[in-house]
Order: structure tokens, then sequence, then C-alpha cells
């Protein structure tokens, strides 16, 4: 069956750890992770409630696949209403942690309630007590991990925590466990630190041991993942370049969004691309890419580990950041890069590195500098208020404001409230590039249509996560279509959001997208899992978390207004590249896709759509 | 022919498939924390290790244990535990001079890589070649080849 069928709740205003069953028909509704989290959180929630409140609540959940040997089998998410963007939040994360939770006999954790002091969770099997963590507050990520373990006496515990960020409730602080894995946006890490909850630090020695079929599980994960392995994505792309192979590809299409959205390619992309990572440096003839890392479980094993050049200005005085850190990825690489207009990949390192130590959220932080960097340009911001001088294209102010933001010194207290707020109250909100107060990811929507679509319905705001159309745009995944044309875009999105939804509630890695269809994850769940899982079920099960979402997000007050994308990128065309004239198609598109969606005219699913799902 | 585990650090990206499928042959469980081979994290130089018994002929376990109960499967080469005589004293934990065989509190005896009786588990697990089981006789065989390239190489 796979799921562990236990909950732990934590109260900590009341300080007690309780143990409850796992609501069993709702993990048949839901089947597990995202959507079994998501559904806890709806039942147990206000829509309206503020996010920063006790009444919040954040869960943190594993599903059917977590801690098995299925390909990419370790993710969890962190579910909770986003104080970012006050719509439900729900953030994914690979690393070890998530198998440790299950492995220590957990689903899913429940923390309600606010700790009068910092405290963190110490679970241990069948055993969780809170603990004073008044010593940890103030320190990094990376401190807190180290701390527990050696306060414990074990280095095998896993933790997951906020850093300073989180603590000061920077608006996109995330929650890190392993070092340099998170659960990146929508500010999840804020409402740890409301709780005052520093971390969670689990050891589980039980295992996974309940699989349903566990001969036909092994042969048919076997199966599995020979397709990654085979797969030119999954079993070459992404292990040798990383998500950073994007990088030049984006770039050519001319959906690479420069300099705060005003630019659609960025003349050195070349420079902050996953070719610069692994060639020598000039200074020290060292590569900045040390070698590629997996998470739990996963064989394709994307992720990157790299060296700072030690001569380089941001780290010259601070050795501790020598070492080999995670990074950098994609999303990263563009949003600390090409979106300010940067070009120096050690700062982009050092800039991503801070993000992982103190936990921010790197595509937010980022794309708000860039909108700080054009209110500095066009004189809405100047040096005295900033700090430092910030034009387009300044590591050097980069490298200076993510210390400030991390450490909530100075304007780093006005950036860590994120581009929404921020350019709002100087008086230029059109310059927040977001979509319910969230900032874009790496792909301009004039370049590649169905991401507008993408940002502008995504139920957590502006994210790539939701539905990767660049898959089917770019890559011609399952098929390829026109990235530069609206028309089959919003049947498009809605087929990726929902099967999207359903790969997360399994606990599985969407990145195993590029080589597998429901129709692979499928057996797996089967196999694993009680209950009669098909295919149809899978794509219904991916629905009914979409559509119950986005019930929440209209509860909490979101309307139609909010489906939509900043004027620049619907009233700005390109201005170079193979979308030059283009703006993105999002009001053209969004009446259609509202209308498969079985929603009505502002965008609420209609009654009928809602039965049909069992809402 | 006889079969050695042969361990590349070099190729390990420290998925930890090699844990669960040791774990799940030795326990029918997924449970990293009963493997016999574990994989080390060096997160300061970026590198994971996998490490496990390398079955010395002379084995110090099998030398020590008071009991037998450590014996030597004359085929696979592999020194396996006896769970039915094991006593759980330890002695062989202590004299292991690489700590690849350890004690489990669960059942009270001690537990070490068997090489799955020929077909090891965590070998087939493997996605990048890190953990192979090849000639015992030619274990440096890939790495000869390797140099052996770079001698043939002209343009060098």
């Amino acid at each position: 069956m796979a799921w562990t069928r236990q909950i732990l709740r934590v109260n900590l205003t009341k300080g007690t750890c309780t143990s409850e069953p796992l609501n069993m028909e709702w993990a048949m509704d839901y089947l597990g992770s995202r959507g079994l989290a998501s559904k806890y959180l709806v039942e147990e929630i206000d829509p309206k409630v503020d996010p920063l409140s006790a009444d919040n609540k954040l869960i943190m959940a594993t599903g059917p696949m977590t801690g098995t040997i299925a390909s990419t089998g370790g993710r969890y998410t962190v579910v909770t209403k986003g104080p970012l963007t006050g719509a439900i939040a729900c953030s994914n994360s690979g690393g070890y942690f998530g198998a440790e939770m299950k492995f220590a006999g957990w689903g899913m954790i429940i923390f309600e309630g606010q700790s009068p002091k910092p405290v963190y969770l110490m679970v241990e099997n069948d055993k969780a007590e809170l603990r004073d963590a008044s010593h940890l507050w103030g320190t990094s990520t990376w401190h807190t991990e180290e701390q527990i373990k050696k306060e414990n006496h074990d280095p095998q515990i896993r933790i997951s925590s906020i850093g300073k960020a989180g603590e000061n409730q920077v608006l996109f602080s995330c929650v890190v466990n392993d070092l340099h894995r998170a659960a990146g946006r929508s500010g999840v890490g804020a409402v740890m630190g409301s709780k005052n909850l520093k971390a969670v630090a689990i050891r589980g020695t039980k295992g996974v041991g309940n699989v349903e079929n566990p001969a036909e599980f092994q042969k048919v994960t076997a199966e599995k993942k020979q397709i990654l392995a085979e797969n030119a994505v999954t079993g070459e792309g992404l292990p040798t370049y990383g998500t950073q192979v994007l990088m030049n590809v984006i770039n050519e299409m001319g959906a690479l969004p420069t300099r705060n959205h005003k630019d659609v390619a960025f003349e050195s992309a070349n420079d902050i691309s996953a070719e610069a990572m692994a060639k020598p440096r000039d200074s020290d003839g060292k590569a900045h890419l040390v070698t590629n890392q997996a998470c739990f479980g996963c064989t394709i094993a994307c992720g990157r580990i790299s060296k700072i050049d030690k001569d380089h200005f941001s780290v010259v005085q601070k050795p501790q950041y020598h070492g080999a850190s995670g990074g950098l990825e994609y999303e990263a690489a563009w949003a600390l890069g090409a979106a300010n207009g940067v070009k120096d990949l050690e700062a982009l390192q050092y800039a991503n590195l801070i993000c992982n130590e103190q936990g921010m959220d790197p595509i937010s932080f980022g794309a708000t500098i860039g909108a700080v960097m054009e209110m500095y340009e066009n004189g809405t911001l100047d040096e005295k208020k900033i700090g430092v001088k910030a034009p387009f294209g300044s590591a050097e102010a980069l490298c200076e404001l993510v210390d400030m933001t991390a450490n909530g010194e100075g304007f780093g207290v006005e950036i860590g409230l994120g581009s929404k707020r921020l350019c709002a109250k100087y008086g230029q909100p059109e310059l927040s590039m977001s979509v319910k107060g969230q900032e874009f990811p790496a792909y301009d929507s004039r370049g590649i249509q169905g991401m507008g679509l993408t940002y502008a319905t995504s139920n957590r705001g502006a994210c790539h996560l939701r539905s990767y159309t660049v898959a089917s745009e770019v890559l011609g995944i399952p098929v390829k279509t026109d990235p530069l044309t609206t028309e089959g875009k919003p049947g498009l999105v809605m087929a990726f959001q929902d099967a999207t939804a359903a790969f997360d509630a399994s606990g599985l890695c969407i990145f195993t997208s590029f080589a597998w269809g429901l129709g692979d994850i499928q057996p797996q769940i089967d196999a694993a899992c009680e209950g009669d899982w098909s295919e149809a079920k899978l794509q219904e099960v991916g629905e009914r978390i979409w559509n119950m979402e986005k019930l929440f997000n209209l509860k909490a007050g979101f309307t139609k207004e909010d489906d939509q994308l900043p004027k620049r990128l619907t009233t700005e065309p390109a201005k170079e590249g193979p979308a030059k004239g283009l703006v993105a198609g999002v009001p053209e598109m969004l009446p259609e896709y509202y209308e498969i969606r079985g929603w009505d005219k502002e965008g609420v699913p209609t009654a009928e759509k809602l039965k049909s799902l069992g809402l | 022919m006889q079969k050695s585990l042969y361990i590349d650090p070099e190729k390990c990206t420290g998925c930890l498939q090699c844990e669960m499928a040791c774990s799940f042959e030795q326990t029918g469980v997924f449970n990293p924390s009963q493997s016999r081979i574990k994989v080390f994290s060096f997160e300061e130089e970026g590198r994971k290790v996998p490490y496990t018994c390398t079955q010395c002929d002379e084995a110090w376990c099998m030398q020590a244990c008071p009991v037998d109960s450590i014996k030597l499967d004359a085929t696979t080469g592999a020194k396996v535990v006896q769970d039915e005589t094991c006593v759980g004293c330890k002695v062989c934990t202590i004299s292991c001079p690489f700590g690849t065989i350890n004690y489990v509190v669960e059942t009270g005896k001690v537990a070490k890589c068997d090489l799955c009786g020929g077909d090891p588990a965590c070998a087939k697990a493997c996605p990048t070649d890190a953990i192979t089981f090849v000639d015992a006789n030619w274990t440096g065989l890939d790495k000869m080849r390797k140099w052996a390239a770079k001698a043939n190489d002209a343009s060098l």
C-alpha cells in the first residue's frame, strides 16, 4: 500500500506531538504529497487566514512512492498558505529528507499554532518531541544541520530547516534540506519562521516495507529506470549539463527574459551557461562545476555541485565558502544572471550559495533585484536609498544585496518583501514581473506562448513547475508544438497541469516526465498501492487537485483579475529573435482555458465540474 | 570464475539505489538503515563514496568469531554470517579494520555483505556503474584500459 497510514500532528502552541491515522478515503482521491496535504490544508484552515499568523498551518508530506526504490522516489512537499502570494503554496523538494520521514513511519507532519520560543522537532521513528532551538536561531541552515547532528551524536539524521531569511520572514524565504535542496517558492520558509519552528530533524530506521506487490514493483520500477537511462534528456542532457543545458537554447529562441523582462535575449548568456560551468576558468584553470549529484533514489542525477573561484571578490575574504556547494541550476542562474544583466558566473554562484545557506528562493530574490535595478536606472531609487550602486549588470550589487536581504540589513529588508510589494511601495507596480505576487521563472511568455498561460493560471503564482509546456514547445515532448502561437495552448496547459499534479502527488520528481508519461508512473503506483490505479484515475486525481487548489484561492479572494500577466508582457513586443513583434497572448487564451476547464467566464469551476470531481 | 564487487567513487551520484536494493534483498524492506553497503558524503569536496565489505581472504571477522559463525562461501568467496549460530557477541565488529560488519539491534545478530549469493543487488541497481561485479582477478581491468587508451593516443 506504500502509505505509512500515520500522520504526525505537532501543535506548536501547546508543544504537543500526536499521532493519528491517515484518512485513507482522502488518500484514494488525492494520492499523496501535494494532493493529500492540500486536501488536509483546505479542510483545516480558513482560506482568508493571515499566512504568517498562528492560524495558518504548514504541512510536510510524502507520497506513496517516496522512500521506495522507484527512480526519483524521494520527494516531499511543503504545503501551506503562502505569504508571498496569499494563495495556496506547495513547494516540492528532493534530497534525502522526504524518504527519511517515510522511513520513520510518517506520511505527513502537520504543524499548527505558534511556538512561544524557537524550537525544532526531533523525530526518531515513533518518538517525536519539540526541543529548544534558541541556540540555533539566528544561524544558517548549514549550521543548523551540522549542529543538530553534532548534539545528537548522529550523522545520519536528515534535516529540513530555515535560515535567517525564514526567521526574518522574508516573503520568498524557503525551507532547505540536505544543504542544497529546497522547497523553494512562495515563502514557505517565512511560515516556519512565523511559527518559531527552526528545523525538523528526522532519523528513520523502519523503512518502507509495505508495498502492495513487491515482486511486480521491483520489476516495473527497473523497467522504467531503463527508459530514463535511454532517454536523451534524462539519460544524457540532464546528468551531463543539468537544467543549465537550457541557457543557450532558450536564449537562442529569444525567450530568455533579460533585465527585468525589458529584453528577450541576453548577449552574455553563454558566460553563465552549462558550457561555461564546465570550462576551465582563466583565473585558476579549474572548472566551476565539480560534479553532478542525485537526490534520493534518483537515477537521473541532474544536480550541480560547484566550487567558486577562491580569488573572486565575493569570497576572497570568506574561506567558509571555498568548498563545494549546490548549483547553479538553470532557474537560479537565469534569475541571478540574465534577469539582472549580470554575466559574472562566480557572482551568481555566490548569490546562489547564500540563498541556500540562509534559505531564500533565488528565483524570486533574483527577479526582485531585476526590479530594483530597473528602478535604480529610471531614477526611482538611488545609491543612498539602496546602499550600493545598482545598475543592470552589477555583480557587486548582486553580491552585496544578497547578503543584506539574507541578514535583514538596510534595504535588504525591503527586497525581502518581493517585487510586487517593493514596486508598489515606490509607485511602480507595473515593474514587478510577477503573477499573484510571485516572480516569473526563466521563460519569456512572448517567445513561449504556453508559458504565459501557465504563469497566469498557476495556483501558486507564476511558476514553471505547474505546467512545463517548454517540454512540448521547445523540446517536442510528448509532441512538438509551435512556441510562437497561442493555438491549442489552453488544452496543452490543462493537460500538463493535471498530469503534473498527479506526478507531484505520487512522490516522484516531475523531471521524469521528460521520459515518462502518466502511463509510465501508473504501473509503478499500481504495484505499490492498494486500490486500482488506472491512468484515467491518475488523470482525474490531477484534475481534482487542480480544482481544489483553485477553489481555495477563490475563497481566499482571488478573481479573474489575478489570472493576468504584467502589462509589459502583453503590451511591449519582443524586440528581437524569433518572437520579435509578439506579445504574450494570455488575454486571448484565457477564455478558452476557462471553458475547457469547465469553469465559467469568471474562472469559477461550475457546479457540474465540481460534482464530477467529487468536490 | 570468481567475481568481486568493484567500486569507482568517481561515478557515484549519491542516489542510494544500492542501499535500497541491498536492504530489500536482505530484509524485504526498503530501508537504508539495514543496508550492508553505505554511501558516504564528503560535502566539502562534493564527493560520494560507496563502501562495503571487500571479502578479505584472511578475514579478521571470520578469524575472531568465537562460535565459528562466519563461513566462507567457496563459490562466491563471500564470508557469510550464519544467523542460526551467531550469538551477537560483536567481537567481529571490533576485529574488522574497515567497519564493514555491524551489529543489528533488531535481530541481535551481526550483518555484513554476503554478495547476495553471487548476484549482488547493489551492483544491479547502480545506475552509473559506480558499483560493478567483475572478475576477481581483474578488478583493475577498466582502469588499465583507460590508461592504455591514453598511451595509444597519438595526440598526447
